[in-house]
């Protein structure tokens, strides 16, 4: 930069590689030249990947975050392109993901003139959004690049947006690259715990005979897999996970009861029914895995670790509180932990394992849980896996094992649909020697899979599984349980044909469409070198279970149909069943 | 549900950057809290703001508000004060249409609560009276009996006592 005077656009890209960004999504458009035009002159190890629509974007960066840690950049244009990132954003937001995400914007004199592709993102996101800004000085930019990134990386993550107006790009930018931080506000991470409070928890653990520990996101995010692990090790404590806690404690240990809640195990649903003491680790306690939440652990002592004080008492009225990250208040905690007797709960919860495991047809087609239980045995659970949203992502949740975190990705607070393809692309950009797996519905898939051309274009190898079912397959099944097969708008009816779609993007597609060719396939699928998209013809009619039924507690998770007959037809109409049920 | 719900004074410490405000609205709005009042004042030193709030919700509400403001990366602090904690002033203008029969009467309670009189015409009187809410209720509920032309009141601006931090 010695000849040259570097303007705002400029600063603003050496800055994302200064604070450590290693590549960015997007699509740019005219109040977003300015940054590609400096994208164009000074980038320089700043990997930059060219989407097909900005939501992908979002959904990239957001899934090569979840596989790395790292936050990525999107880089959008004003208008369209930042109001096509909102749902990214949303999704990022809602399961505290790190993002920077950089939007164009009309210059600075045309703010509030409704001038053309002038939209106000700024405010259009304030509430999904951890912090936001709206750039008037080019003079700001290294300073608030290096803001951004704080804040989108430290305590709670989450997504962080700056508004650029395109004369703020284009102005002179004397500042120096070696910003100062000015963030009187911002303390992400005060230790708001005593030693009494820890005192506490390890007084209430040592007196408990009947613990569980919930682990969630937190205890990924903060690396406390290890603390996890010797804490319900020392203490024999079962763990059970949530979708997002996924892999923190390993889904094959003798201690693990895997997933909770609406689509948890019975196991896992029972013993939270039946504890007398809840401990959780990073997780925000949701309503999707409580039940009613004035039930869930009516009689329990609970406990609850988070590094946000904001989730304390947002459903669960916890006895004890712990702020803090999950890691430190595990290692603090770990010291003064005696081992409570529990062995009589282990051996009732393995009768519970026994008496309800997890299960699914053999028989009469394929069945999306056979699929993943054979992805599940053939990449050892070894794979990175990302969903999309509905029946196949919870059959993923259940049937998937991870021993690991970092490698289950999945949409969880936003249950967004068409997550599933990008969050992959992008996992696999920042993992680009593992496996990369998506199982994705017909339904998700169609609302983002222009992104196949992004995988064709980087030769990303990611396995693209679509259970195809031609159906909104979730929303069928809650009409199917709750609203007497009344099914409304949720035939996929004129679904394309996949295996050509993937043809037309210059990329492998394959059919299955019998229980016999399931090896074959999904090892051709594993062992091509590029991008694969099969296409797997699964049964029409076949619901998730366990499940809670909306607004019920725990206790009343069914393992079928509510009313099922025997002998009845998957998908059958069942009149007098569904009748009950929807008076119910 | 036609339980009256509490009122809460919330004072907030911002840094006085564009969106702050907006911010905080929202963590109100989003949880169904009705802001009665709000003042936004520069603080001590430039950079910050000083606000004011009441609001009317239940505890829990409440709570959980005080935790999501504090977390904005602009707060410096948010705190909830009761009444016994705090000096509270409000300040406020009120028109009343008078002729110089009224005026008398007017002036009475004027005096009574140290309203000022800022402006007189020959049917007007626009009085200003500081102090706590509940005194320049008190002081409208009386002028009522006139004709209150227009009512402007700044809302509450509060101060811990003593040692005590607002
Ligand atoms: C963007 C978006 N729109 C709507 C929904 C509501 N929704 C949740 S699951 C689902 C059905 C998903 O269908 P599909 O992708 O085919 O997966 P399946 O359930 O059949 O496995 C819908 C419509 C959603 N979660 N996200
Ligand atoms: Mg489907």
């Amino acid at each position: 930069m010695s000849e040259h005077q570097m303007n705002g656009a400029e600063a603003l890209i050496l800055s994302l590689e200064k604070i450590g960004i290693e590549v960015a999504f997007g699509i740019p458009g005219g109040s977003a030249i300015p940054l590609y035009d400096a994208m164009y002159k000074v980038r320089k190890k700043m990997k930059f990947v060219l989407v097909r629509h900005e939501q992908g974007a979002a959904h990239m960066a957001d899934g090569y975050a979840r596989a790395t840690g790292k936050p990525a950049a999107v880089l959008v244009t004003s208008g369209p392109g930042a109001a096509n990132t909102v749902t990214g954003i949303m999704t990022a937001y809602m399961d505290s993901i790190p993002m920077i995400v950089v939007t164009g914007q009309s210059v600075r004199g045309m703010l509030g003139k409704d001038a053309f592709q002038e939209a106000d993102i700024f405010n259009l996101t304030l509430p999904i959004v951890k912090h936001s800004y709206l750039l008037k000085n080019a003079n700001d930019i290294p300073r608030v690049l290096k803001e951004a990134y704080h804040i989108a990386t430290t305590g709670r993550p989450g997504p962080v947006l700056i508004d650029v107006p395109k004369d703020v790009g284009t102005d002179l930018c004397t500042a120096g690259l070696d910003a100062e931080m000015n963030l009187p506000g911002y303390h992400p991470e005060p230790k708001g715990y005593t030693p009494e409070t820890l005192q506490a928890i390890a007084d209430a653990l040592a007196k408990s005979r009947r613990p569980v520990i919930v682990a969630g996101h937190g205890a990924v995010l903060s690396h406390a897999e290890d603390e996890l692990r010797t804490l319900a090790e020392t203490m024999q404590i079962p763990v059970t996970s949530t979708l997002l806690g996924k892999g923190v404690f390993p889904d094959s240990h003798a201690l693990s009861l895997e997933g909770l809640g609406m689509h948890g195990t019975a196991y896992a649903n029972r013993a939270l029914v039946e504890c007398d003491l809840m401990i959780s680790v990073g997780a925000r306690l949701d309503d999707r895995i409580l039940g009613v939440p004035a039930m869930f652990c009516r009689d329990a002592v609970k406990i609850h670790i988070d590094i946000d004080a904001a989730e304390f008492g947002k459903l669960v009225k916890p006895d004890i509180r712990c702020r803090g990250d999950a890691k430190t208040v595990l290692q603090d905690l770990l010291p003064l932990l005696e081992p409570g007797d529990t062995a009589e709960w282990r051996k009732a919860l393995a009768g519970y394992k026994k008496k309800w495991p997890l299960g699914y047809a053999k028989k009469g087609g394929l069945h999306p849980p056979q699929i993943i239980d054979a992805l599940n045995k053939l990449t050892g659970g070894k794979a990175v896996m990302t969903t999309d949203v509905g029946q196949h992502q919870m059959w993923a949740w259940q049937f998937y094992k991870c021993d690991k975190p970092w490698q289950f990705i999945s949409s969880g607070g936003a249950g967004t649909m068409g997550f599933g393809l990008p969050s992959a692309i992008g996992a696999q950009f920042g993992r680009p020697d593992e496996t990369v797996v998506a199982i994705v519905g017909d339904g998700g898939f169609q609302m983002t899979m222009s992104e196949l051309a992004t995988a064709a274009i980087h030769k990303l190898p990611v396995k693209v599984f679509l259970m195809n079912n031609h159906y909104l397959g979730m929303v069928r099944q809650w009409q199917d349980m709750f609203y007497d097969e009344r099914y409304s708008g949720v035939d996929l009816e004129g679904n394309p044909d996949f295996v050509q779609l993937a043809k037309a993007y210059g990329i492998l597609g394959l059919n299955l469409k019998r229980a016999a060719d399931i090896p074959k396939v999904l090892k051709k699928a594993l062992e091509h070198r590029g991008p694969v998209l099969v296409n797997v013809e699964v049964v029409k009619h076949e619901e998730v279970y366990p499940m809670v039924p909306p607004g019920k507690p725990l206790e009343d998770t069914v393992m079928e149909h509510p009313k099922k007959k025997k002998g009845r037809p998957a998908g059958r109409r069942a009149t007098t069943a569904a009748t009950k049920a929807n008076r119910e | 549900m036609n339980k009256a719900l509490p009122t809460h004074n919330l004072s907030i410490y911002v840094a006085n950057r564009p969106g702050a405000l907006v911010r905080i609205a929202q963590a109100f709005s989003r949880r169904g809290f009705n802001i009665e009042s709000l003042v936004v004042s520069p603080g001590a030193t430039g950079d910050f703001s000083r606000m004011t709030i009441t609001a009317k919700g239940d505890e829990a509400g409440l709570e959980q508000i005080i935790m999501q403001c504090s977390k904005l990366v602009d707060v410096l602090a948010c705190r909830e004060h009761s009444d016994e904690e705090v000096v509270a002033r409000e300040l406020g203008l009120v028109k009343v249409a008078v002729d110089a029969a009224q005026r008398g009467e007017v002036l009475q309670i004027a005096d009574h609560f140290r309203a000022k009189t800022v402006d007189l015409t020959e049917t007007s009187i626009v009085l200003e009276v500081t102090g706590g809410s509940e005194k320049l209720d008190a002081m409208v509920e009386l002028l009522r009996k006139f004709k209150i032309v227009e009512l402007v009141r700044t809302g509450k601006v509060i101060m811990a006592r003593g040692e005590g931090e607002t």
